[in-house]
């Protein structure tokens, strides 16, 4: 299948109810937040992972669109198989066959083709540098973190079960955001997916992946979090029509209700879309 | 020599120290290695090399912390044992500037892979009019690709917003990877023993840093 031709540029909104969307293991867990501004952020590998997991769960780990970086998943032994290839085998020692290697890696690997990877572990594989680059994701307004002292009714050892004379309780802690609406930028390089072969149903992989990989990472810790908005901007052309500041600039986000409020839905906050302003060149497509 | 003069900002950059890359440390400000891969971003062809001139520093400098999940990966191919990632996370910090903006002044020369066809005339009307409809080979970052950079073309006669009135020497900083690209025709490049950096010593002063040409005294290695 053909590489993707257009750049893209895109606006993913995201929230979070009552959830934690990104620990800081520099501050015990609790959510990350921009200490100058009170902002919430959400680190760029931390959306990465799940579309990593969406894709994984999804396709199964089949190839072509099986993921590298999996959890539990064993690095050297992928890069092993490339060398087993009967056409990586035949090749010279030296760049050549690294390259061959690489170009294995991209066509099995579906994160490999969009985010790229540095395979010089081991045997050396080369070095590939995706199409799709992510920002940190940041709140449109400040966050607050609430802390919540939970019990539970059991102990881990027989020592702490004797301390407790029986009683066995413990006490923890969870990090909550009661709410928050994140934005995160997104680039797709035309030259690059062809370097890598990032093709059209990849394409249509992310845009899905991106869309609904909230839906597929429940757990404890994340409370209610999901895609709000999915905005796209492809251009006519593989170098792109339009400074990629100026497109995200048509995208507002701003409170819909008493800002002196605190925001709790994402009814609190209104979206809106210059239409009207989008360069000629480029193809507004709002994917959710 | 036509010069050129981009202006690029972007909420976050790590121009990461080479004596801190376990837990990240950037530079204070822009090395010249990153301002010419974003020229890059934007047009780069074997027929030509851009050599930074100056930099502008328009926002004082800011630091903020970030520590994330990374994958420690360490590899050999006697070693067959499995890794797994949950294993080999490792916890890294990295200490990175925060709202930063510039603005880069470089010109191009042309190398000795140009072909027949290639003129500086025709370089620098593809580079002006990529910059001046914001398009890119790829989208520039500072540093890092998670650290996206906005950029704009600037023309010599607009008026500019000040550098920040403030000097500083900032010590010895990497100039730029002397890369040994002759095994790598396919423009994917693995450093190896034979690619070497060179470095300079920079002075801000009043905002801005001369960049000395790479073949330069002030430039070693």
């Amino acid at each position: 299948m053909s590489s993707v031709a257009n750049r893209y540029d895109f606006v993913l909104l995201f929230d979070v109810k009552d959830g934690n969307p990104n620990g800081d293991p520099d501050a015990g867990n609790m959510p990350r937040v921009d200490a100058e501004t009170g902002m919430g952020l959400v680190t760029d590998v931390c959306l990465k992972r799940k579309v990593r997991n969406f894709v994984q769960m999804i396709k199964e780990g089949k190839k072509p669109f099986d993921i590298f970086i999996k959890e539990k998943a064993i690095l050297n032994n992928l890069i092993d198989q490339a060398h087993e290839q009967e056409k990586v085998k035949i090749k010279e020692k030296g760049s050549e066959k690294t390259e061959e290697a690489r170009k294995w890696m991209c066509e099995n690997f579906f994160d490999i083709r969009t985010f790229g990877a540095v395979m010089s572990t081991g045997k050396n594989a080369g070095q590939v540098r995706g199409p799709v680059q992510l920002t940190f994701g940041r709140s449109i307004e400040r966050v607050v973190t609430s802390e919540h002292s939970i019990t539970r009714m059991a102990v881990a050892t027989v020592a702490e079960s004797e301390k407790q004379s029986g009683d066995n309780r413990t006490m923890g802690r969870k990090f909550t955001i009661p709410y928050g609406l994140y934005l995160s930028h997104g680039f797709i390089s035309a030259p690059l997916a062809k370097q890598t072969g990032f093709s059209e149903e990849d394409l249509k992989l992310l845009w899905d992946a991106l869309k609904t990989m909230f839906d597929h990472d429940r757990s404890a810790a994340r409370g209610l979090m999901g895609t709000r908005k999915l905005i796209v901007f492809k251009h006519g052309s593989e170098f792109g029509n339009a400074p990629a500041q100026n497109l995200f600039d048509l995208v507002k986000v701003e409170r819909a209700t008493d800002p002196a409020k605190p925001a709790r839905e994402f009814t609190d906050y209104k979206v809106t879309l210059e239409k009207a302003k989008v360069p000629q060149g480029v193809e507004l497509l709002e994917m959710l | 020599m036509k010069g050129f003069c981009l202006e690029v900002w972007g909420d976050y950059a790590c121009f990461t120290r080479p004596e801190m890359k376990v837990e990240r440390v950037s530079y204070d400000v822009i090395t010249p290695s990153a301002a010419r891969a974003i020229f890059e971003a934007i047009l780069w062809k074997p027929a030509i090399r851009w050599q930074v001139d100056k930099i502008e520093i328009l926002k004082p400098i800011k630091w903020t912390n970030v520590r994330r999940n990374e994958v420690g990966k360490v590899a050999s191919p006697r070693n067959k044992e499995s890794i797994f990632i949950e294993d080999e996370r490792q916890q890294r910090a990295a200490l990175i500037l925060k709202d930063v903006a510039y603005r880069l002044h470089a010109h191009f020369e042309m190398t000795d892979k140009k072909g027949s066809e290639d003129t500086e005339a025709k370089f620098a009307a593809m580079f002006e009019r990529r910059a001046e409809n914001g398009q890119c080979f790829h989208r520039p970052y500072f540093g890092t690709r998670e650290f996206a950079v906005d950029f704009k073309l600037v023309q010599p006669d607009q008026s500019q917003p000040k550098a920040i009135s403030e000097d500083r020497d900032l010590g010895w900083m990497v100039y730029d990877i002397r890369h040994d690209n002759s095994k790598d025709e396919s423009h994917v490049h693995s450093c190896t023993d034979k690619c070497s950096p060179r470095i300079y010593r920079p002075v801000m002063k009043q905002g801005i840093i001369l960049v000395p040409d790479w073949k330069s005294e002030e430039v070693r290695g």
